[in-house]
């Protein structure tokens, strides 16, 4: 059984997952997995998604083998944007109202640390080695720049009214950030810190994603009921995604978190007040289906086997587990109140 | 000589060009009218610059967008004072300003959009929430921002009928603009099925609204008005002049909730509310003007970013292209209420969602679920389009 080594690193109790790494450390560590696996003799692939409860000030963490809250974790005022490190060690979690981002240590799930983001911290992004942290701050039109390692303020961009998406292009050249009110799409080069181009959007974008080749960039407008589609060397709009639900009113239609497959080939979309995914094949740029979620969904992420999409669904307190090849809803979970990111250990 | 000024003449034009194409200077004009009115409640006393300061961030909002599009928006205020000819200061305003905010009384407004019709100069009646300004005396130039009597009449309407509270005690001031919106609430009760059982009229005899001794006398002057009325679920209040609605909440015969122009009110913003992202306007405001948001600041920074939506949309400070792309059918602006607000193109209302409002909380926003429409839910409030008497011109 070939899977059972990768279910021991996301299984075993965080201090052998991490750190052992002698041929001592290697042997308890299997043996120990044995155990765990004869006592259990649970399925393979279990991961840890951390949830942030928007209304609640925590952070439920979800058992992807049992579909269960493990664990809730108290955190600062108003939790939204979550992300692990790289390196899975820590999980950063946006606490608007205090106007930081905590750091949740991931072996002990208890805030350790906190990082110096501007006020009103909502979503944030990082390069691929993980060293610098590029955090929106809806309330000063500023985007803040954090070094990992030392934890310390590198310095601000400054950007249009209410920044709120990021995302960094793969090759960690072109960061992204959209603005709310002025409805662009920023890029700055991550080099210089300086705008490059401006890509003007449909109203209210919340959320930026690129294909995993870069050569697209998603742009997810909530108020302008649509997804763009961005060609990020030309720094053009070269399509739209649009969205109809038969028996639904347009308004209702909010498009806001995006999730890509690595093969680039479907693109998952949040609804918002629709209440549903949406199933987008990236080569047509049309909906091939729409899945019913829970009540105001906002955003999802990927097990790292691509297997299940989880959802945020803000109002009915809940996450959505979609079977990614089956396209099809499996499981709700309750967590806390408003549940608003989510992120999962690679 | 000559030749040497023709020479500075053209070296000054070059200039002027080159800046030009630096960027776009795009003039928006306020205009209001001196002085504050008096209202019973202290606390809801107007601030000074009410309204122009929501034009104030919006043009700062504006302006940051503005910077990767270089555009630039200016804001120049002016308040006609009572012997002032509103006609003469508008003209004078619309010199430098293509775009004009207007927080005025309804005759002043149509008198202002007649005499800037031919000029091109483009209006948003951001005060005024007479009905007539857009059906028989509706202006092509004129957008409003500002809701209706009868919108804001039929989100209160529709909250108390999904209530249940369906039996209404009307109780109407005695000024003109009191019974327009006593009219607008009997219209609202027949489109949704609630049931007027008595009208009281509350008649304004003077005097002043602060007293150093006037609260004993209200105490026992509300309860003896409101006795003897017939079963009802709920008090409704048309009070615009600020009389006596404020004096009923907790005083009333029957111990009933109160709503309209007091108790339960139906507003087009309130500083409580914090939904859908508004906390950041919210926060953006205070810091500004130090002082909260009124429903007049709103509707005046939404008019100043629809301006500022179709600049950056159109690439242009052109007010035909604007006004054009304005009243078209691409248009919508965000505004923090949920979902996108539009025109009404037949008589340039700017649909959107009214809060329902108890002066510390957002009680609830309507439209209410259930009540349906084939084109928008926002078009359950207020006339819609085959009910419309407006021909624009």
């Amino acid at each position: 059984m070939s899977s059972i080594p990768r279910y021991n690193d996301a299984a075993l109790p965080p201090p052998l997952a991490g750190k052992v790494r002698t041929a001592r450390g290697q042997m308890l560590r299997m043996l120990l997995a044995t155990v765990l696996v004869a006592l259990t003799a649970r399925p393979a692939h279990a991961f840890i998604a951390y949830v942030s409860n928007e209304k609640s000030n925590t952070v439920s963490v979800v058992d992807t083998d049992s579909w269960t809250v493990a664990k809730t974790i108290k955190v600062g005022q108003r939790p939204r944007g979550i992300e692990f490190t790289r390196d899975g060690k820590f999980v950063m979690v946006a606490v608007g109202d205090d106007d930081t981002i905590q750091m949740i240590d991931a072996k002990t799930q208890a805030v350790v640390d906190t990082l110096p983001s501007g006020p009103d911290p909502e979503l944030f992004t990082q390069d691929a080695a993980g060293r610098t942290l590029y955090v929106a701050n809806e309330n000063d039109n500023t985007v803040t720049v954090i070094d990992l390692e030392k934890r310390a303020r590198l310095g601000d961009i400054q950007v249009g009214v209410e920044p709120e998406g990021m995302t960094i292009s793969p090759d960690g050249k072109t960061l992204i950030n959209t603005s709310e009110t002025t409805n662009m799409a920023h890029f700055i080069d991550t080099g210089s810190r300086k705008i490059v181009a401006n890509v003007l959007v449909d109203a209210r974008p919340r959320f930026a994603e690129f294909k995993h080749d870069a050569s697209e960039l998603w742009v997810s407008s909530e108020i302008g009921g649509t997804v763009s589609v961005i060609d990020p060397n030309k720094h053009a709009v070269i399509g739209k995604v649009n969205f109809e639900i038969p028996g639904l009113r347009k308004e209702a239609i909010q498009p806001v978190g995006i999730g890509m497959t690595k093969d680039d080939k479907t693109a998952f979309v949040a609804l918002g007040p629709a209440n549903r995914i949406a199933v987008v094949d990236t080569a047509t740029r049309k909906v091939t289906k729409y899945l019913l979620v829970g009540q105001r969904v906002w955003h999802m992420a990927f097990t790292p086997d691509e297997k299940y999409l989880l959802t945020t669904n803000g109002v009915s307190n809940d996450v959505s587990v979609i079977d990614v090849a089956a396209q099809k809803v499996i499981k709700t979970i309750q967590v806390g109140e408003l549940p608003w990111g989510i992120t999962i250990a690679p | 000589m000559i030749r040497w000024l023709v020479g500075l003449i053209g070296l000054a034009l070059a200039t002027t060009q080159a800046l030009a194409a630096d960027s776009i200077e795009i003039g928006v004009g306020y205009l209001g009218v001196a002085g504050t009115r008096s209202t019973l409640s202290l606390v809801e006393q107007p601030a000074q610059n009410d309204g122009v300061a929501g034009a104030k961030l919006a043009i700062e909002d504006n302006n940051t967008t503005g910077k990767f599009l270089n555009q630039h928006f200016t804001l120049e205020e002016h308040r006609i004072k009572e012997d002032e000819d509103p006609v003469r200061t508008a003209t004078a305003l619309a010199e430098k300003n293509d775009f004009i905010i207007t927080d005025l009384p309804a005759d002043a407004l149509l008198k202002v959009s007649d005499a800037l019709r031919d000029r091109g100069t483009l209006l948003f009646n951001a005060g005024a929430i007479d009905e007539r300004l857009r059906e028989a005396d509706c202006r092509a130039n004129v957008i409003h921002s500002a809701p209706t009597r009868s919108m804001l009449a039929d989100a209160l309407g529709q909250y108390l009928v999904w209530k249940k509270w369906s039996r209404w005690l009307l109780v109407v001031g005695s000024h003109d603009q009191d019974k327009l919106y006593a009219d607008a609430l009997r219209r609202a009760a027949t489109r949704f099925g609630a049931k007027i059982v008595q009208e009281r009229t509350f008649e304004d005899t003077g005097g002043a609204r602060r007293t150093d001794s006037g609260l004993t006398l209200i105490q026992r002057q509300i309860p003896v008005f409101t006795q003897q009325a017939p079963a009802y679920d709920v008090l409704v209040a048309a009070d615009e002049s600020e009389v006596f609605a404020d004096y009923l909440p907790y005083r009333t015969w029957d111990a009933r909730p109160v709503a309209g122009s007091a108790g339960l009110e139906p507003r087009s913003w309130d500083a409580a509310q914090d939904q859908w992202g508004a906390t950041q306007m919210q926060n953006r405001f205070m810091k500004l003007n130090s002082r909260r948001m009124t429903a007049l600041d709103m509707q005046a920074w939404t008019a100043v970013r629809m301006i500022g939506e179709a600049t950056s949309r159109t690439n242009s400070g052109d007010v035909k292209k604007v006004t054009d792309f304005i009243k078209g059918p691409d248009f919508s602006v965000a505004a923090f209420k949920g979902t996108r607000l539009t025109l009404r193109d037949w008589n340039l209302q700017l649909r959107q969602p009214i809060l329902l409002v108890d002066g510390r909380m957002v009680v609830s926003v309507s439209p209410q679920e259930g009540f349906l429409h084939q084109v928008s839910e926002l078009d359950t409030l207020g006339y819609d389009r085959p009910e419309s008497k407006c021909k624009l011109k």
